[in-house]
Parts: C-alpha cells; structure tokens; sequence
C-alpha cells in the first residue's frame, strides 16, 4: 500500500485516495473551436509510462483535495507531491 | 495412552495443566504449551496424513512454520479450520483435530493406490493425464481429484467469529525474536525508537530456546526472559508473540496476523480471534531466522524422518523423544547437537556424518559422550511403510558417487541435517534482489531496496557472537537514524561451542537396481525423478520447473525443498546455483485465514448499512426493504396478504388518487456556495443557470467529458450565492468528486465551495392531488397556493416548531413537494405527515411505487441514465443549451453522437394489455428472424401502469422517434418471452405535463 504524502495533510496511506489519471492532462479553455483530434487527445488518450509519472489523486478519505503525485510506476517510488494549483518542478 | 515419548522434567511445557484432546476421534493427553504435534509424537503417534499425490503415510518433518506434512482439519467452538499445521497450533482442553487427504481414515487410504500407479502421476501429470478424453474432466476426473486430494474442507457456515483490523506505526518493526531480535530490538528500544518486535511463536527467543550457549554468564533462555521482560517494561516497545509478519509491501507496509484465541478453547469476550495489523514502519530488521534443509535420500518421506533441529526443539522445548533409536544423518555439526541432547537423555543415538574426517568442539563433546559416529556414511533408505523401522546405510566414496557395504539397522527415527537456508522471504518481497553465498550454499538478501536489513541467520550469519554482536551494531544504527540520542549500550560476551564446515553433499545417490524415490518436495510429492524428467522435457527455466513439477507450489512455499530443488536442477544442468537463479517469493510467507484478511468488512456490501431517520417507523409499517446503494429504502408497505405487485399498485394508485409520501432522505445533497456558484453551476449543467431566481428550483443534466449523462436532479437558489443540489442516491459521490475536481484542477479561479449535505437533511416527498391540502395544513401561516409556491418553487417554512425547507418538486408527476429538515427532526416530520395527512388518505409508498410514478410519466432514471446514453437517447435533448460551453459538451459533436437513427426512449405497450414485458427484453422486428437477430434496442423499464391498469415499459431503440405507432416484438431469451408490442410515447401519462403545475 503506497504511502502519499499530501501536501495538506501530510503522509497517509493509499486507501484514502483515489486515483484520478494522468494530471498533465488539460482541459481545452471552454468556448473554445478545437479539432475532433484535440478533443479526442483529452477525452480519450492517455500515455502509460513505465517510470516517472505525474498523476492525480484526491484524498477522499481525507482533506477532499486533488494532488498531483510524481511517482515511478514501476517501483511505486513517489518523488514529491503538489498541491493541486501549485507549480511543477 | 500414555505419554510413552515424554521426558521427566525436561522442557517448557507446565506439566501441572494436563489437557485432553481428539485426534482423529481418539482421546490423547498432553500438557498445557504443547502443540498438537508435540503432544502427538509424546504419544507415539507419528501418522497424520497422507500426501498429496501417492497418499504415502505422512509424519512430522518440521517443528514450526516450515511444516510440510502435518496439516490437520480443526474444530473449534462449532467452527471448522481447514490447513492447521499440527506444529503451531497449540493444544487446549477439548480441542479436536483430524487427519486430511485421506479416505476413508489415515491407517487405511484407498487412493494410496496412486502410490503404486505411480508411472501415472509423473512430473506434470496434471497436464498428460486428465486431458483426454474432455467430456471425461467434468464428471470423472475432476469428481475424483476433488475426492481424492485438498488439504481439508473449508467450512461452507457463516463464520460466527470475530476479526480485526489494526493500524500502527513505529520507527522499527523487528520480525523474529531469536538472537538477533531481541539483541536489535534491545539495542533500538534504549535508544529510544519506537520498536514492535514480532514473533510468530507462542515462546521468544527462537534457538536460544534450544542452542547450549552462555550470553553475559546466562543461558540462552535466561538471557531471553530478561530482555522481553525489559522490553515489556518500557513505553516506547510493542512486543507480540504468536504474530506472524507474512508481507511485505510497497513504502514499508508489512502485515502481520496475531492469532490471539487460537490457542484458547473459545475466543474470548470483546476479543477477536485473529488481529491483522498493518504496520508502516519507518525501518524494518529481518530477523526471521533460517530452516534446516533436509538431506535427501531413498523413502525420505517416511513417517520419523525429520530435521534434526525438529527433534532437538521437541525434547528441548516440549520434553519429548521423537525416538528412542535415533539414528542422526547430517552433513554439518548442527545434527551432533541434537545427538549430544539425546545421550543427555538417555537415548544412544548413531551419527551417520557425510564428511569424511571434521573436528570441532561440537564434533570433541560427542566423542567424549561416547556417541558412535560414522564417517563418510549416508542413509540410502529408510524402511518401514508407517513409521521408520530401520534404514539401509552405506559408506560413501569421497568423490560422492559410490557406495559401498550397504547394510540394514535398526532405528525409529531418522534426523536429518542439510545445513541451515536462510528464510529471506520477508526482504525478497520487499524488492531486495537475493544473492548466492557459496559459503553457506544459500541465497541471503542483496542491497536493501526498501528500508530493510535482514539481521542473523536470515543473513547467513550462523555463529551467535557474531549474530549479537551485528544485530546490537544494526538495532543501534537504524534507531540512531531517527531518534539520534546516541545511546548506544555494550554488547555482552558470549560463549558458545565452535563448529566447522558443513560438506555440500546433499542428494544420495541411488544403489544399483533400486528406483527409491527421494522427495525434494515433501507436500506436493515431487522426488528427484520428476525433476529429472521435467529437464528430460526440456523445461529449462526454474520458473516453469516449478509449475511444471508444482516443486515448491504448496502451502508451505516450499521452505524446504527450494534449495534443493535448485541444487538438483544446476547439478543436471552442469551450472551453479545462481545461475539457475530462484523462484519469486510472494506474500503470504505462511497461510492467512481468509476472516482474518476480511476483518469486520463483512455482511451486506461489506459496509455499514445506511438507515434514514424515519427507518424505525417503515419498520414498524411493514415496510420490506431494498438496497439503494448502500442504503436501505422501503420497497413497499406490506398489508394483510399483499406481494411486492399488489402493495406497490395500491400505492402508486393512492398517490395518482389522493396523497402518497416517500422517503427521499438518500438522494445526495451538495451544498453549493460562493459568488461564482452560478457561472459554475452553468459549466457543469447542460442547460442554462445563471438567470435562475433565489427561491427557485431547476432540474439539471451534467455530463462527462465523452458526452455521457453522468446524473440528473433539481438545484435550487436558496439565496444569492447559495445553491442546494441534489443528485441520484447512487451517483452522490461520484458527482461530489466531479465538482471538487472542475473546482480545484480545472476552474480554480472560480470562488465556489462544495460540501455533502446529505446525512444532514432527511426527506419526504409528498406527492398526488391531495397533496396541497396537506401542505396548508402542515404549515398553517405559509401561502402554497399555486400562486404563492408555484411548481419549481421554494419557501422556507416552520413545522410545527422544527425548521423546515419546501421545495415544489415532482418525480412522480404528480402535484408534489418534497419537504426538508434537519436529520434529527426526521422521524418527528414523518409522524406530523401521517398524522395530518390521515384525512386526505395518505399512504406512505416505497421505491416500487415511485417506479411506477415515473416509469408511466416517461421520467429516466438510473436503468436510461446507464452509462452508455447520451441526452438525445433519453429525450434530455431539450436540456442541452446552444449557446453556451459545458462539460461534455464538444463530445455532442462527434458523428456518432449526432447520427439521426440514434437509439432513443421510447414507450412500450403489450398488445394483448396484460403480458408484463421483462426488463432487459430485446426489441425486434421479427421474432423469427435468422439469429443473431438483429435488435433495435432494448427495454429499460418495467411497470404496470396503475393509470391503465395495463403493462408499460420504457424502451430504448434504435430511431425511437420515429417509430411512434409500430408494432414490433419484445423478446427475453432469458425469460423464453416473445410478446407483440406497440411502441408509443414514452410520456404515457399526462403528456403536457398539466398536474405538476396544477
Ligand atoms: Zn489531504
């Protein structure tokens, strides 16, 4: 079981977050004329690294907020956690 | 019987407590700390079982974890425990154990005929000879297998006992109280760490239990107490017996099970049976200490062979003789100790030694106690079916291959010694790569990978000195890391016997003309020859070795055939041991019940069930439940006779006639809060929100991203910035994750706060033409006309003295309100309706009836909201704004999505008016059509409409809209149904929508 270090709670174990996917996803601005190709890169396409990933969880057992983990997704290591609006490194 | 084995005044057992136990139906005594197999073999029982392939008479070979052969079948207390290893579980008064795997009883085992059909049960037999012909698998083979083998039969009862979950934390998890245990944990505890050290056995002190050594001018046992004693003592130690730690997970998360009322005759009050802990550790010492390995030779598997360590713990610790003509065959100085324990004992044992001319301490004290050793001498079979009669022993050549004067004597047990295989399980789990020590022919733990360090024989270290004096050096370091105090205590001298080398022969060979099979894997019967044929096969990699042979694939993870498993395969393939490489170690290191991996996460959903506030009084009505997610809601109010279909038409009726209430205390509730909350709200809904007037309502539709309606329900202004939503009850958390995330990740400039509300209002939603009435009674001094409160709209409002929110809300179509107050007033609100609504015959109705409510007015709920629709297919096109961007919006514009003969709800009417169609029916043109026949669409929902008094169903079809007036075919495969429908509109009952504005 992971062992996450929120940025707002401190550390906690796996089973009070959920995961939530890739977090270098962004959503295109609304209003916005895309093509059906960007659309579909956000809806539907995600990378699956093997090694270091940056990703979303949200501590819903917990302080209810969304973080971004750095983790390798081979060894589970987790190198740091964001807060959700905070700048990556 | 009598204790015939047992030694006067010898072990730790207390002999003041003698306990009576069955073993197979007959009644044994024994003594209070014994196992069952010490009280056992104290009286001369050896046969326990039978194996798992050729049924051969199976005895004790080990002493502890490692155990391959005696697993028994438990009761206890009316429960049963398959897989009981007849070495750990402790004896108590009227336990009663039985032998497994044989049938009909353990002297007489009909499928012992395997053993003599043996050519049928080679290496990977279950691949060659169950396969042919396939219809035989199904009703001969597999009957047979399931008959024949299984270590026991698990219980099919609800199991009555209790579990528990623990989570803890500490600077130090110690796992093994032998030597390096108690020395690391002594050294970390002074330190000032925060330690848990864990021993799997009732008894600490692991083989300073049985070892004659001198710590600080004490014996290994006195040195024991007074160290668990200190660290009793203190505040910042945890110490635990009869815990097994068997995993070791990701960021040091290792799990331990504590059987803590497995040794009793019954589990205690407010005790559980069994305690999983998990424990993050901020570092973990291995200490879990090493396995004899066997020697192997010809009928090695006969009941009364055992490890030499085996039966040196059982006169030491338990006071029992495994035999009383021992003869002891060992390739290393740990089979002269138990030797020396024997003649201390009275009993003469014979010491067959594989080496040709050692000399150690060990090697001196046994010559001065007279014991007969012979050198270069191995055992090549032992004899006797049941129990060891005597063995064939011969010299050997020192090149190894040879034997010479192989001659017969007499003997009752055979104790073996291998040399010693560290248990590195514990560090191979965590990710430590193992490497091969040449020295102790082993494979000890590489670099750390987490933060672990495997301490004392675990990391191939077998003199004590040497063992103390590293786990005091590590205990102190680790602890040092963390609590930096600097505290750092001596280390005690140490006095013990010194040994020399061990000799890597392992495997005797076989006389000439003799086909004895030797076993390497004692559970899952795999000998020598199997592992031969298997590489004759041309299996090369270990890995499938394993699952070919099924070597080391049993319940014990074959503690202690691996090694030699390995050694044979780099012996036939000419390479070392290392390049061979070995099996993945897994969790768990020894079985775990399955109660105690559950916990208390047991019964309905494995959660806590979820009442409303009005829960006792549908109790008290009659009402029969159902589960709506985790909740329980009233399916239906039973009176007199009634079903399901009686009760929910009467209550469906009573609602369209006069006045139903419902209870709506489970749909999920948001708060929604903050100056942006209505731009935000606009975002997250199709439809249009910024212009919605405080005290107004609305009902929304939000969608994902790939366009999929994801939930529907009303939100209302309650002021300014302060919105209430409602959601389904299933989709409640879902949807709270959906906002948090657009709010926090997406929108974080928006000022807008969210938080569930749900468990803080309790519901009723009072629905039908005399609901009106109802509501100016229970609220004298507020204006509902239609006027006052028209549809849509809110008022707050005083119920009898409890603050109370009005919402004019319909799912069932009719004239409606639902009515909100906190939680705690629930059942007060409830009564006060009933009550008052008495002249307006109200009736409460369940979640049946409010199906049928809105099933007939073509309102979609969870069984349209599927997952797979998009607003369009169930006609909430109506719903998604033009003008303005939302979530999920873009989606909308893929082709698919926009294609014109999309699937769309529908109504669906039998022609006959009186066949009800079964939901998940297919609609199809022609029901005799070729198969696969192609299908239009499928039916969602089912009722019968109380309006008609005629089945109605809602339907989801291909072109929906325009097959208005066609008469088509619902068809349930499942139900063997073929009904002719008319399709009509999904809005069947007031179709201009007059009552709930009325
Ligand atoms: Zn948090």
């Amino acid at each position: 079981m992971l062992y996450i270090n929120c940025p707002h709670c401190g550390l906690r174990s796996q089973n009070e977050f959920a995961y939530g996917g890739d977090a270098t996803v962004k959503r295109p601005e609304l209003n916005k004329e895309i093509s059906d190709q960007e659309w579909d890169n956000f809806v539907y396409l995600r990378k699956s690294p093997r090694g270091k990933h940056l990703e979303l969880w949200h501590h819903i057992s917990g302080c209810r907020q969304w973080i971004k983990v750095e983790r390798d997704t081979s060894t589970h290591e987790i190198f740091k956690t964001y807060k959700a609006n905070e700048a990556i490194e | 019987m009598s204790q015939d084995f047992r030694l006067d005044n010898v072990g730790m057992v207390n002999r003041e407590k003698k306990i009576s136990f069955k073993f197979n139906g007959k009644k044994y005594f024994g003594f209070e700390g014994d196992t069952i197999a010490s009280a056992l073999i104290a009286n001369g029982v050896h046969l326990v079982g039978r194996s798992f392939k050729y049924h051969r008479p199976r005895g004790f070979f080990g002493v502890g974890v490692d155990e391959p052969y005696a697993i028994l079948q438990l009761d206890r207390n009316n429960e049963r425990d398959p897989n009981i290893r007849a070495t750990e579980q402790e004896i108590f008064e009227g336990l009663e154990v039985k032998s497994v795997n044989c049938w009909p009883s353990v002297n007489f085992d009909i499928g012992a005929i395997n053993n003599f059909l043996k050519m049928f049960f080679p290496a990977g037999f279950y691949y060659k000879t169950f396969m042919w012909p396939p219809s035989f698998w199904y009703k001969i083979y597999e009957p047979f297998i399931r008959m024949a083998a299984g270590f026991g039969e698990a219980s099919i009862k609800h199991d009555k006992e209790r579990y528990e979950h623990k989570y803890e934390y500490c600077d130090l998890l110690i796992t093994g109280s032998g030597p390096s245990g108690l020395a690391s944990a002594y050294a970390a505890a002074k330190n000032g760490a925060r330690v848990i050290l864990a021993e799997d056995k009732p008894r600490f002190g692991g083989s300073l239990l049985t070892s004659d050594v001198n710590i600080g001018n004490q014996t290994g046992v006195e040195w024991t107490e007074k160290i668990i004693a200190e660290l009793k003592s203190m505040p910042n130690v945890t110490v635990k017996n009869r815990s097994q730690v068997f995993g070791y997970y990701d960021h040091n998360m290792l799990v331990m099970s504590e059987r803590i009322s497995d040794h009793l005759p019954k589990t205690q009050k407010y005790l559980p049976k069994q305690r999983l802990w998990y424990i993050r550790a901020n570092e973990v010492l291995i200490s879990s200490g090493s396995i004899e390995r066997p020697l192997v030779f010809g009928n090695n598997d006969t009941p009364g062979v055992m490890l030499s360590s085996a039966a040196k713990e059982y006169m030491k610790v338990y006071g029992v003789l495994v035999g009383k003509k021992p003869l002891i065959f060992t390739n290393n100085d740990s089979g002269y100790e138990t030797a020396i324990e024997f003649k201390k004992n009275g009993v003469n044992p014979i010491i067959l030694d594989t080496r040709s001319d050692p000399s150690s301490d060990i090697i001196a004290e046994a010559k001065n106690l007279n014991i007969e050793i012979k050198f270069s001498h191995v055992v090549v079979a032992a004899k006797g079916y049941k129990k060891v009669k005597s063995a064939d022993i011969a010299k050997i050549s020192d090149d190894k291959k040879k034997l010479f004067n192989i001659e017969n004597i007499e003997c009752d047990c055979i104790c073996v010694s291998g040399f010693w295989t560290p248990s590195i399980h514990l560090a191979s789990q965590s990710g430590n790569k193992s490497k091969f020590n040449e020295k102790i022919d082993a494979f000890v733990p590489d670099k750390s990978k987490q933060q672990e360090n495997t301490i004392g024989s675990a990391n191939g270290i077998f003199t004590l000195e040497e063992t103390i004096k590293d786990a005091f050096d590590k205990g102190f370091d680790v602890s040092n890391k963390i609590t930096e105090k600097n505290n750092k205590i001596s280390v005690p001298t140490i006095v013990e016997k010194k040994s020399t080398d061990h000799d890597k022969f392992w495997c005797v060979p076989l006389p000439k003309g003799k086909s004895y099979k030797r076993f390497l894997d004692f559970q899952n019967d795999v000998a020598v020859s199997d592992i031969e044929l298997a590489l004759r096969e041309g299996f090369r990699s270990i890995e499938h070795v394993k699952r070919y042979t099924t070597l080391g694939m049993a319940t014990d993870q074959g503690k202690t055939s691996n090694l030699n498993g390995l050694q044979l395969v780099s012996d036939i393939e000419n390479k070392v041991v290392p390049q061979v490489g070995h099996t993945t170690f897994r969790p768990p290191y020894t079985p775990v019940s399955i109660g105690a991996i559950v916990g208390r996460e047991v019964g309905k959903h494995s959660k806590p069930t979820r009442k409303s506030p009005m829960h006792s009084w549908h109790e008290k009505n009659n009402a029969v439940f159902v589960d709506a997610g985790v909740w329980l809601r009233p399916r239906y109010y039973k009176q007199g006779n009634e079903g399901l279909f009686e009760a929910s038409k009467r209550e469906a009726k009573n609602v369209r006639q006069n006045v139903g209430v419902c209870d709506v205390t489970t749909l999920g509730k948001i708060d929604v809060k903050g100056p942006d909350a209505a731009e935000f709200l606009n975002r997250v809904y199709t439809n249009a929100w910024l212009k919605l007037p405080v005290g107004k309502a609305r009902y929304g539709v939000m969608l994902r991203e790939d366009g999929i309606v994801m939930d529907d329900g009303t939100t209302t202004r309650i002021s300014e910035n302060h919105y209430h939503m409602t959601t389904t009850t299933a989709q409640a958390a879902n949807v709270l994750s959906h906002l948090e995330y657009y709010l926090q990740l997406v929108w974080p400039e928006l000022n807008v706060n969210v938080v569930s509300t749900t468990e803080q209002w309790a519901g009723a939603a009072i629905a039908g033409p005399n609901s009106r009435k109802l509501l100016m009674k229970l609220f004298p001094n507020l204006d509902v006309s239609n006027e006052g409160l028209p549809f849509m709209g809110y008022k707050e409002a005083d119920l009898f003295g409890v603050p109370a929110k009005i919402y004019r809300i319909s799912f069932s179509g009719e004239l409606a309100y639902e009515i909100n107050v906190e939680s705690d007033n629930g059942y007060f609100m409830w009564e006060k309706i009933m009550e008052v609504g008495k002249e307006f015959q109200i009736q409460p109705y369940g979640t049946e009836a409010l199906s049928t409510l809105r099933i007939e007015m073509g309102h979609v709920a969870g069984s349209e909201l599927d997952g797979r629709t998009i607003p369009y297919d169930a006609s909430l096109e109506g719903l998604v704004s033009k003008k303005k961007d939302f979530i999920g919006k873009r989606s909308l514009n893929r082709s698919a999505f926009t294609s014109t003969d999309r699937e769309k709800l529908v109504g669906v009417v039998p022609i006959d008016k009186t066949t009800s169609i079964p939901e998940g029916s297919y609609i199809v043109k022609d029901p005799k059509a070729k198969l696969p026949n192609p299908k239009l669409g499928h039916v969602s929902a089912s009722c019968w409409s109380v309006e008609y008094d005629n089945p109605f169903s809602l339907a989801i079809i291909k072109d929906g809209k325009n097959m208005i007036g066609q008469k088509l075919f619902a068809m349930s495969p499942l139900k063997n149904k073929t009904i002719p429908v008319e399709i009509v509109s999904s809005h069947y009952v007031d179709p201009e929508g007059k009552r709930v504005r009325s």
